[in-house]
């Protein structure tokens, strides 16, 4: 699954994807018509809207037996949201928790599906990890991109002080009080520098759109990039 | 709050705190040692969680017959020779406050930390009726002497440095005293002594209330609490009707978790507990004991989509965490209550169309349901306030026709490209290096102080096709 942020804004990170799960070979299928997970409808409180949105997304989705999104939050709204959001269909609420326990954010379904707790490839340069609010508290993994990165030859995984704290983004949050969501930022970013990382790796593209926007903009040399993007870096598909 | 500050819409009042040097010190200090110290002790308490799960179903239960536990416990309190007042508004709990100050022939009042009579704007009240109100928590002493409002539910003068403190004593107290915490505390001890004294009522609120027994429990740090409630002849609680819990054995599991989620402590220095007047051969105590149980709002939540936030303790751990309040404290929130709980306990108090500005005010991080020892689920509240904004109308209908817009590109595949590739023609003028750093209009809003990835040139789904097969 390829949400809005994933197509339109870092197709790269798709294809990283894409190209990592056929190393490990797995048979990666893309249903066509994909546009959205619904979550920043269901977020603002357009539920009705987001009822429409999760619906077609179950129906695109029926046939697949593994459903992998490169997004922890959009992960959350199909595992979490959806089933609640369809109770009152009972035909499409059945398939809503089907859906929900059939689709995993990457890290997870490498390390808890695939059972890979390292994927043989290489990184030159130091790492640190910035946790994603709706893979942490929503799924309630910290462990599985850890894991993945420090199984990379010749990188560094440093802590980053403040992790689990939230980088400001929040969707619609960031352009409703975009000065609260640039301080909020702000400091993620300086924890960020002090770690002396060359790379910040997140596991959802509204972080990565916030974060970095916001490093690109300071001009820092710290690059923000995605896991799948560190784990199968460009090379064939 | 005032209505004055309430003139500038949340956003305003957020870019100020923002800009505050001293809030921002002050408040990263505080909130930074707060959360250290909630999580060392919890890391040492290995039975927490399944106290804090115990805590909410004690809550879930209690509130499922709370006519019944009221009813116990006003008995209670009378049997002890104590008085009960049942007010269900502010209103009517400020009137009887008020009348009993006229009937008593009360001159001065000191007051211990309660966020229920911050909630009716007790202080204003009294002052209006001739009798003088004196706040007893360091914090609270503070923030009257700055005429300010509590900016956080456990540490009403957290926007404070040290260095303003040490101003704001020697301008109101009158002398020279210097920034250390010691000091300016031994200060106002000398000055709140003689007042403890003098008072003719002591004011109160209620951490909880055991039904069983008719205890009314107060949890602080400081001592004032015990010399408001035995010093003065008159002692008046007030309650917000939710805060009744059973028995002593569901007040254990609370306090086993309430000072930890607070400040960190095991328990707070001094829990006290209050039953009733002076009992005969009873040392201390005031001749007159009053508790008010309030509702102002919350009894028609039992039932209603704001239920779980009558769960709350007041403990205030889901302000330390949020991202939002670490930024722009207490006061920028606009209402009594701050913070991710505050957002809900307002709309409770005040009804939803109060708070739909600050229905937005949260990032939807989930640290504060994280955090919360009787884990009410904020987030998904904030949430269904934002469902009901919408579906009342209240939302702006600009907002309203562009998630229309947002829906149906999701809505439709070919509309979905359409966009993309739209935004690719009208970014072309502004996209440099495959970054785009100042977008006029609406996209301002994110540029002004971040770059936005151009819309790629070709989609995930238009390479899609070329990736073929292994």
């Amino acid at each position: 699954m390829i949400t809005c942020l994933g197509d339109m804004f870092f197709p790269e990170v798709g294809v990283a994807m894409v190209r990592l799960l056929r190393r490990l070979g797995v048979d990666v299928a893309f249903p066509p018509g994909q546009t959205c997970c619904g979550m920043p409808l269901f977020n603002s409180g357009y539920h009705a809207d987001a009822r429409a949105v999760a619906e077609r997304t179950v129906r695109l989705f029926a046939g697949a037996e593994h459903v992998v999104v490169p997004s922890g939050s959009c992960a959350w709204m199909v595992k979490a949201e959806y089933p609640g959001l369809l109770s009152d269909h009972s035909v499409l609420h059945a398939e809503a928790r089907a859906l929900a326990t059939r689709t995993y954010e990457l890290s997870q379904f490498l390390v808890d599906v695939l059972k890979v707790s390292e994927v043989g490839s290489t990184f030159s340069g130091t790492l640190t990890y910035h946790d994603s609010c709706h893979l942490l508290r929503g799924l309630g993994e910290s462990r599985a991109p850890r894991t993945l990165l420090r199984s990379l030859e010749h990188g560094a995984l440093v802590e980053l002080p403040g992790s689990d704290e939230c980088c400001g983004f929040g969707g619609s949050f960031s352009v409703r009080l975009p000065e609260v969501s640039t301080a909020i930022l702000d400091k993620k970013l300086a924890s960020v520098e002090a770690t002396g990382a060359d790379c910040l790796v997140a596991c959802d593209a509204g972080c990565l759109m916030q974060m970095g926007g916001g490093l690109s903009r300071r001009r820092s040399r710290v690059r923000a990039l995605h896991l799948a993007q560190v784990l199968a870096p460009d090379g064939p598909a | 709050m005032s209505e004055s500050s309430l003139g500038t819409p949340f956003a305003a009042r957020a870019r100020g705190a923002l800009k505050d040097v001293y809030l921002q010190e002050a408040l990263g200090i505080a909130t930074t040692k707060f959360i250290g110290l909630r999580r060392e002790s919890f890391e040492d308490f290995p039975q927490g969680d399944a106290l804090r799960d115990r805590a909410r179903a004690i809550k879930e239960a209690t509130l499922q017959q709370l006519d019944r536990h009221l009813e116990r416990l006003a008995d209670n309190i009378e049997r002890l020779g104590g008085h009960v007042h049942w007010a269900a508004t502010g209103a009517e709990a400020r009137d009887i406050i008020l009348r009993l100050c006229r009937d008593k022939g009360v001159r001065m009042a000191v007051k211990s930390k309660s966020m229920a009579t911050e909630e009716i704007e007790l202080n204003e009240a009294l002052e209006h009726a001739g009798v003088k109100p004196v706040e007893t928590d360091l914090g609270e002493y503070i923030i009257q002497l700055a005429h300010e409002k509590p900016s956080h539910i456990i540490a009403p003068a957290i926007h404070k440095t040290k260095g303003q403190v040490a101003d704001l004593f020697s301008k109101e107290l009158g002398g020279h005293f210097e920034a250390d915490p010691e000091v300016l505390t031994k200060v106002a001890r000398v000055e709140l002594r003689q007042k403890f004294l003098e008072a003719d009522l002591g004011i109160t609120g209620a951490n909880f209330a055991v039904a069983e027994t008719g205890t009314v429990v107060l949890v602080t740090n400081e001592g004032n609490g015990r010399m408001v409630t035995s010093l003065p002849r008159i002692h008046v609680a007030v309650m917000g009707m939710e805060k009744v819990i059973p028995s002593m054995t569901d007040l254990m599991v609370f306090l086993a978790i309430l000072a930890r989620s607070a400040t960190g402590q095991k328990l707070s220095s001094y829990t006290t507990l209050v039953r009733g007047p002076r009992q005969p051969g009873e040392m201390e105590g005031p001749e007159e004991f009053h508790l008010i149980l309030m509702d102002n709002g919350r009894t028609r939540q039992i039932a209603g989509t704001l239920r779980e936030a009558l769960y709350c303790l007041r403990c205030g751990a889901c302000l330390n965490v949020c991202p939002v309040y670490r930024q722009i404290g207490g006061h920028a929130y606009g209402h009594t209550y701050p913070g991710p709980i505050g957002i809900l306990l307002t709309a409770m108090l005040k009804g939803d169309a109060s708070v739909k500005e600050l229905a937005h005010a949260s990032s939807l991080c989930g640290a504060c349901k994280d955090v919360c020892p009787v884990r009410i689920d904020i987030p998904r509240m904030l949430v269904e306030l934002r469902e009901r904004l919408d579906t009342e109308k209240i939302a702006p209908w600009t907002e309203r026709l562009l998630f229309g817009m947002a829906r149906q590109m999701m809505m439709r595949p070919s509309w979905f490209r359409l966009g993309a590739s739209v935004a690719r023609l009208a970014q072309k003028p502004f996209a440099r290096n495959g970054r785009l750093r100042a977008l006029p209009l609406f996209f301002g809003k994110w540029t002004a102080t971040r770059d936005l990835p151009a819309v790629a040139e070709k989609t995930f789904s238009e390479r899609w096709r070329e990736l073929g097969r292994p």
